[in-house]
């Protein structure tokens, strides 16, 4: 197989058109826009459909429109755009519909910068919106990734009839990589009884609704939901992990970080500190158990937690540790990038304190 | 190390480069190499970034290495240099007439980017410029040939410039090899045939150079345009 030259943003586009998503709907914001611009182009030559919408909140209540009818739908957009899409995405969880959603993340809080930024993972994980509701978040580190990861999106969108979010920071979306296309055919249908399509003609509504007026209705609902994201918990965990083995300090990042952070690893090695790596694939469900089980070998004396943020996925890494190690922080927020040799310096200055 | 006669140099009596080409072909970079070349050739040199459309890995970002290297940078100053607005500097229809500089101007991908310098493309006419689409046969866009020409085509019609030569820049980022390149010269060479105008080089990283010496003229590159975990 060929491999290809693709920038992020256009590989997400191609890849859920790959996938079988024929509905997008989306409104402009960098650095997202090639996302919207590619579906524009080639949607509709795949029989699909694209909208610009008048708005975030628009595109995201026309993805529910869509996946009610048994559609596979997608929206994308960047942080503030996220934010308004916020009580879409909980409507989606409460009536139960599959959608793909892609947040290519740059600084906050506000519109601060179109650089790029983590700091939409509290946002991403804790909850969507209002409600007890959840949503399964990717955080690919690269362009390959990303296009296995939205594939992926959607069919986990389907099988767990849940909101998938695809997210990644800016760099993903503007920088360029080599990939190859490794399915070739959209993904196979799913029977969807429940889709408001009209096709039933026994008589019988199909209603989708996020609106249940009995309380003890909505519960029992909401505790289906506890039941399905256990579940999900279980079997969906991903994650890498590189040269923990060993490992004097492990560094936990996600997305392009994870990268950064890698090379420092590197130039860590050359001096002969065993650094290792840690990258969640799935920020919700977290992988706690492997993330402890690492955290627990002998020769590890501390996980440094990397983001571009100002310590959120900080707190999952804790949660997994429970306190058994010290787990120090590296941020730079608001666009800025943490550099590879930053990394390396603050990993040293760790190790070098814990000797003392 | 090939013959020098291998090697691409622009003419001297080229004054006003303008790259264009589709998205992701490479046109910063060759921008980047090209100002740097002109500069190495003891003139006064300038890139102007034109690039209204990505937000990312645009030219002006290596302001600082182009002015140590005697590259003039012409590109939104201050904060304006990290918006995705569409503001132009005036220093750009300056060097436009400036006899004295040897400009490149980097635009921005496809048709949609380009459409900044129809604003400019009488002024430019008169100044009997090089107009380059660069080409990269791993880029969807490119990978057909009847789609290379419609990009080419339709990036004429909304700069309103005729563009005179094909750069031929295959590539695959850390993954090229010589392989790449020489699987992209035989499109380059239709390509060129098909749109009736010259290749004027072919673009390979130096490290490669030496394994691509049936292909002529060669111009060697440095990369610059690094993301966060590569060296810089």
């Amino acid at each position: 197989m060929q491999k290809e030259l693709w920038k992020g943003n256009e590989a997400i586009a191609e890849a859920a058109i790959r996938a079988g998503c024929r509905a997008y709907f989306g409104y402009p914001i960098t650095p997202q826009n090639e996302i919207p611009e590619y579906m524009s182009k080639h949607m509709p030559k795949a029989g699909g459909v694209f909208v610009q919408a008048e708005s975030e909140i628009a595109a995201i209540n026309m993805v529910y429109g869509a996946s009610a009818t048994g559609v596979r739908a997608m929206t994308s957009s960047s942080s503030p755009g996220i934010s308004l899409k916020q009580e879409g995405i909980s409507y989606l969880v409460g009536a139960n519909l599959p959608a793909v959603i892609v947040n290519m993340m740059r600084g906050g809080p506000g519109l601060g910068t179109i650089q790029p930024g983590q700091a939409d993972y509290f946002q991403a994980t804790r909850s969507p919106g209002h409600g007890d509701g959840h949503m399964i978040v990717l955080a690919p580190s690269g362009i390959q990734e990303a296009a296995d990861l939205i594939r992926d999106a959607f069919e986990l969108a389907d099988k767990y009839l849940t909101p998938v979010m695809l997210l990644a920071d800016g760099m993903i979306g503007q920088m360029m990589e080599p990939i190859i296309w490794k399915e070739t055919s959209p993904l196979p249908e799913v029977d969807k009884p429940w889709a408001a399509d009209g096709r039933d003609g026994d008589g019988k509504t199909h209603f989708v609704s996020s609106l249940r007026l009995e309380s003890d209705v909505n519960e029992r609902f909401v505790l289906s939901l506890k039941d399905r994201y256990a579940k999900i918990a279980r079997d969906e965990v991903r994650y890498k992990s590189i040269g923990c083995e060993n490992a004097d300090l492990v560094i936990a990042a996600f997305g392009t970080t994870a990268r950064i952070a890698q090379s420092a690893a590197r130039k860590l090695d050359e001096e002969g500190l065993k650094v290792g790596l840690f990258r969640p694939i799935t920020l919700w469900p977290f992988p706690y158990d492997a993330l402890a089980e690492i955290a627990a070998r002998d020769s590890v004396k501390a996980v440094l937690t990397v983001e571009m943020n100002l310590g959120q996925m900080h707190e999952d890494v804790r949660l997994a540790i429970c306190g058994s190690k010290p787990t120090p922080f590296y941020g730079r927020t608001g666009g800025m990038v943490p550099e590879p040799r930053h990394i390396a310096d603050k990993v040293r200055d760790i190790l070098r304190e814990m000797e003392l | 190390m090939a013959a020098d006669k291998h090697f691409f140099a622009p003419a001297g009596d080229k004054r006003l480069f303008i790259i264009v080409g589709a998205f992701g072909s490479g046109k910063t970079e060759f921008a980047l190499n090209l100002a740097l070349s002109l500069a190495g050739q003891g003139r006064p040199a300038a890139l102007a970034d034109l690039d209204l459309v990505n937000p990312y890995f645009r030219s002006r970002e290596k302001s600082g290495m182009l002015e140590i290297c005697g590259v003039k940078m012409i590109a939104p100053e201050g904060a304006l240099r990290n918006a995705d607005l569409p503001s132009i500097p005036p220093a750009l229809p300056r060097l436009i007439y400036d006899k004295k500089t040897a400009g490149v101007v980097d635009v921005g991908g496809d048709r949609t980017g380009a459409r900044v310098l129809a604003a400019y493309a009488r002024d430019i006419l008169k100044q009997d410029p090089s107009v380059w689409y660069v080409f990269n046969r791993s880029r969807y866009d490119n990978a057909r040939n009847d789609a290379a020409l419609t990009s080419l085509k339709q990036i004429e019609v909304s700069c309103g410039l005729r563009v005179n030569g094909i750069v031929h820049n295959t590539h695959l980022m850390g993954d090229t090899t010589a392989a790449t390149v020489l699987w992209g010269f035989e499109a380059a060479k239709r390509l060129s045939e098909l749109a009736g105008m010259p290749l004027v080089c072919h673009c390979a990283r130096w490290d490669l150079i030496d394994e691509l010496r049936t292909l002529s003229p060669l111009f060697p590159m440095t990369l610059y345009m690094n993301r966060p975990w590569e060296d810089g």
